[in-house]
């Protein structure tokens, strides 16, 4: 059995000292990769997967080493070595980067060098390890773009790296970490940046590689649907130690860890219509609170005198939707199709360029967002609310808790003094948070907790209409289930409309009684949501739904998933 | 967020983290500066330096403007801190060699010979010549003098008409650090008007702010400086000169602050808790001077640290050309020009001593500015 392991680590110790002391991030963690086969290693933020896959490589960012463990490289016909006694800029550990272990990271922007081209970039691995010449690598270069599926790979060698979109520049990190045939590849959370769509594309790519290469991968994630669709093997991963260990279906089929199955449990929550919403008796539709008639919005193209004008963009391009009291109204799309300027253009945080928005009042009277001003626009601004996608960039990391939560009441003019404290107190405590933290910073809170500090702001002005922009999205999935329960409890209680922006799929089909798929700043198909995710109709969100990773190992089915080239 | 929904979170802290979770910007921050060693010292320095130039009389020895032609040239005197007896006990008392000057018989030059054993007993809180405390409480006390008010001492030396440098070089850090705050005061009054303008409203009139502060910062300073100045009439009263000079030091030291300003202002716009408080109704007054300004305040102090040295820098450079503050006005640079020619860096080095406060100074400030910046941002990871 030992001689099918590729890399076995054994009591790794990994320490950060910090001034609050010695924080362990990687604390006795024993992993072993098998010879040929692709090793999940999964956990949420701050498990410490990460700076494991970086100890093998001694690329852990200072101060933090490894105090302990051991890490062994099995080398086909060579004999074992531990890399952990390998110094971090020794000769041995840079002959074994890239050439027996190549690494692949998360931010395909940031890990390829924007002065370079892209066949410079790979053929330099190439000319260090091999010792081949300029011309050989560039041949070689172009090579290994071919085989990542790059189109037109001789011409492809000459462009700089911002010339590639997300998808490309991760295919062409993959030909880098490939250039000089590494026995084990260990990829980096390598989707978490990527859409959907390209994250499938780059996951089938990944497998195959592997299958034709024989490829000992270690793919680090915290994504369980991609543990489900790529691992062998599956390591989960918490706080820096090691939970449960073993192979993929049986460790879905029967997960033995409590953490692992908390784990498996929310992303199976996510697979379904949320209970809470399943248990709602069916209310009577309302006239619809908002209505946008053919909103645009366009950016770039003007001209001043020192200015010359750049191509026009139209992140929304004639959207028409309603929105009735009550409900939740997916709006889903990758990056780019234009989600989250819609969301802006609702609330005026940009002045949309054209259509209509309207929006019923609680007396009946209907008042033109595009075209408000001063007074209507501030009081349509209290009855609609926006929970934002960072928790961390939008409270003020200057004013207590109280102070965010109560801002709106105040400016408003509600509230002051012992009555501001009690609505703020009552506020925190309909989010689940304890008034008795209100003097507290922002500081202070997890991303989670952040999160609902901004959904008891945005409840202050008791609003009628909610937009969320990917309220989750920051979070990690064990608390992800939660505060959208969150929201569907207070829609139930406030009778809220909800906007949900999001481009994950599970959570739309969770919230969302109807949804708008978005697609390059055109809604390309509205309806119910169970409707459109079991039986979509336009071939994009076909495609869309397809790319999505299902954390069911046994329903294996990327590579059988539909395409959309869009015309 | 561990906890069921129904029940309200409520993390369970340590003390310490207790206090760090009520704890306020600016209390972060001195947690972060305090860490920073060559800042705190740096700090200190400073403090000490302005105290100085708060009440300079209180530190000088001898009145600054007062000849002495018994003096010219007397070489510095070492402080002595412990007075030995001839039969050998000891105690605390300050001292110096008591000095005595002779006339080389054939050239008439004049040097200078301990004379003899006799010691000039200093003390502390000594009475002196009246001065004025912060420029208004009248005063005869100074920190150190001798003990019998008919001495001389000259701890720095003499210069060539026997004033002595290191009361002259007290009373002059009160004009150069002076002049370095109110510069920047000056410069930061244009620096947030019009980089706040420019980094709030955008568009036109941030392109018209920011062709201005790229003309300011295109001038060749030197000579623009030394262009005004020199066009200040020679008759004109100490007074108006230097708060002259101030406005000319200003003008230049404006356009860098601005830029600041203006970068922030740019870069918390589209923040989301600007945009939010927008979505709150908060009014653009309140936006401004409650969200935005509490977030760069701290930036802009760092920024104003880090500029003082160069009005330091800037001042000294002027009076040493002579083209800056005029006698009887003192300030370091106007010390330097002593130092000007050959005769007195061989006969007389320690006329450079106002040089080492202004290096003293700069570092200090620098150093300072250094740690604050840093600690500037609590929030950044």
């Amino acid at each position: 059995m030992t001689d099918d392991l590729a890399l076995d680590i054994q009591d790794l110790h990994v320490s950060f000292p910090t001034r609050a002391g010695l924080v362990r991030a990687v604390d006795g963690v024993s992993l072993s990769l098998v010879r040929g086969k692709t090793t999940c290693v999964v956990g949420e933020s701050g498990s410490g997967k990460s700076v494991t896959a970086r100890a093998i490589l001694q690329i852990i960012d200072p101060p933090g080493r490894i105090t302990g463990g051991r890490i062994l490289l099995r080398r086909e016909g060579e004999p074992e070595l531990d890399v952990a006694t390998l110094g971090p800029r020794s000769r041995a550990i840079r002959e074994l980067r890239g050439h027996d272990i190549a690494m692949i990271f998360q931010e395909p922007m940031s890990s390829l060098s924007p002065v370079h081209r892209i066949g410079d970039q790979i053929g330099e691995a190439v000319r260090l390890h091999l010792g081949v010449s300029r011309r050989e690598a560039r041949s070689r270069a172009a090579e290994l773009l071919a085989q990542v599926e790059i189109p037109d790979p001789r011409n492809a060698i000459d462009r700089y790296t911002f010339e590639f979109s997300g998808g490309m520049r991760q295919r062409a990190m993959i030909a880098m970490a490939l250039a000089c045939n590494p026995s084990i590849l260990i990829a980096d959370e390598p989707t978490t940046a990527l859409d959907v769509t390209t994250q499938a594309e780059i996951l089938d790519l990944l497998r195959r590689l592997q299958d034709a290469r024989g490829m000992t991968m270690m793919f680090i994630t915290h994504d369980m649907g991609v543990v489900a669709e790529i691992a062998h093997d599956v390591v989960v991963m918490e706080r820096g130690q090691v939970r449960e260990r073993g192979p993929v279906h049986t460790l879905f089929a029967d997960p033995r860890d409590a953490y692992t199955r908390m784990l498996l449990g929310n992303v199976t929550k996510l697979e379904s219509p949320s209970a809470i919403r399943l248990a709602r008796p069916s209310r009577p539709i309302g006239p619809p609170v908002l209505s946008l008639r053919d909103v645009e919005m366009r950016f770039g193209g003007r001209k001043g005198l020192f200015r010359r004008g750049g191509a026009e963009v139209r992140a929304v391009d004639g959207i028409s939707l309603d929105v009735r009291a009550g409900e939740t109204l997916g709006v889903v799309g990758e990056s780019g199709s234009g989600k989250t300027t819609l969301g802006r253009c609702i609330l005026r945080v940009l002045d949309p360029t054209g259509g209509a928005i309207d929006y019923r009042r609680r007396d009946g009277s209907v008042i033109d967002l595009v075209n408000a001003e001063n007074d209507a626009l501030r009081a349509a601004r209290r009855e609609i609310r926006m929970v934002f996608q960072d928790p961390f960039a939008s409270l003020n990391p200057r004013m207590t808790v109280a102070q965010i939560v109560g801002e709106p009441l105040l400016v408003n003019g509600l509230a002051r003094g012992a009555v501001l404290q009690g609505k703020v107190a009552s506020l925190l405590e309909r989010v689940g948070i304890d008034p008795n933290s209100a003097e507290r910073y922002p500081h202070a809170f997890s991303g989670g907790q952040r999160q609902r500090i901004g959904i008891a702001r945005a409840l202050a002005l008791s609003p009628r209409v909610i937009v969320a922009d990917e309220p989750t999205s920051a979070l990690d999935v064990s608390i992800r289930a939660r505060t959208l329960d969150l929201l569907l409890e207070l829609q139930d209680e406030l009778d809220l409309a909800l906007i949900l922006i999001s481009h994950d799929i599970s959570v739309i089909r969770y919230m969302c009684d109807r949804v708008a798929v978005m697609h390059r700043g055109r809604v390309v198909e509205t309806g119910e949501t169970i409707q459109v995710c079991d039986d979509p109709q336009h071939a994009y969100t076909k495609a869309l739904l397809s790319a999505v990773p299902r954390p069911d190992p046994t329903a294996r089915r990327m590579h059988l998933r539909h395409r959309y080239t869009s015309a | 967020m561990d906890q069921p929904l129904t029940t309200a979170a409520a993390p369970e802290l340590k003390p310490a983290d207790q206090r760090l979770a009520v704890a306020s910007q600016w209390r972060l921050m001195w947690w972060s500066f305090r860490r920073h060693r060559l800042a705190m010292l740096g700090g200190i320095i400073v403090l000490f330096l302005y105290l100085v130039a708060a009440v300079p009389g209180f530190f000088a020895m001898n009145e600054p403007g007062r000849q002495n032609a018994r003096a010219v040239f007397h070489p510095p005197q070492a402080l002595h801190w412990i007075d030995t007896a001839e039969d050998g006990s000891w105690r605390f008392r300050p001292h110096v060699q008591a000095m005595r000057m002779v006339r080389d018989p054939v050239t008439l030059a004049p040097s200078f010979r301990p004379d003899g054993t006799r010691k000039i007993y200093l003390t502390f809180f000594a009475r002196g010549y009246e001065h004025n405390l912060v420029g208004l409480v009248p005063s005869t006390t100074h920190l150190l003098g001798p003990e019998n008010p008919r001495d001389q001492v000259y701890l720095l030396g003499a210069d060539r008409l026997g004033r002595c440098v290191y009361s002259r070089m007290m009373v002059a850090a009160q004009t150069s650090l002076l002049i370095g705050l109110a510069g920047v005061f000056l410069s930061l009054v244009i620096g947030l008007l019009l980089g706040g303008i420019s980094g709030y409203y955008g568009g036109r009139i941030d392109f018209f702010v920011q062709r201005v502060i790229e003309f300011v910062l295109s001038l060749p300073t030197i000579p623009i400086w030394l262009a005004l100045a020199a066009a200040l009439p020679q008759n004109w009263p100490p007074e108006r000169i230097y708060l002259t000079i101030t406005v000319i030091l200003s003008l230049v030291g404006w356009a860098q602050l601005a830029r600041v300003v203006r970068g922030r202002f740019l870069s918390l716009r589209t923040e989301d808790f600007v945009t939010a408080a927008r979505l709150d109704g908060v009014s653009e007054k309140r936006i401004i001077f409650r969200h935005m300004l509490p977030s760069f305040a701290s930036h802009i102090i760092a920024s104003v640290t880090l500029a003082i040295p160069a009005m330091i820098l800037a001042e000294t450079a002027l009076s040493f050309l002579g083209l800056g503050l005029q006698p009887p006005v003192i300030s370091w640079g106007v010390l330097l020009r002593e130092a000007q020619n050959i005769r007195s860096i061989a006969t007389a080095p320690w006329l450079f001593a106002p040089g080492g406060a202004v290096v003293l100074a700069v570092l200090a400030l620098n150093f300072l500015g250094d740690g604050l910046r840093d600690a500037a941002d609590p929030y950044q990871k």
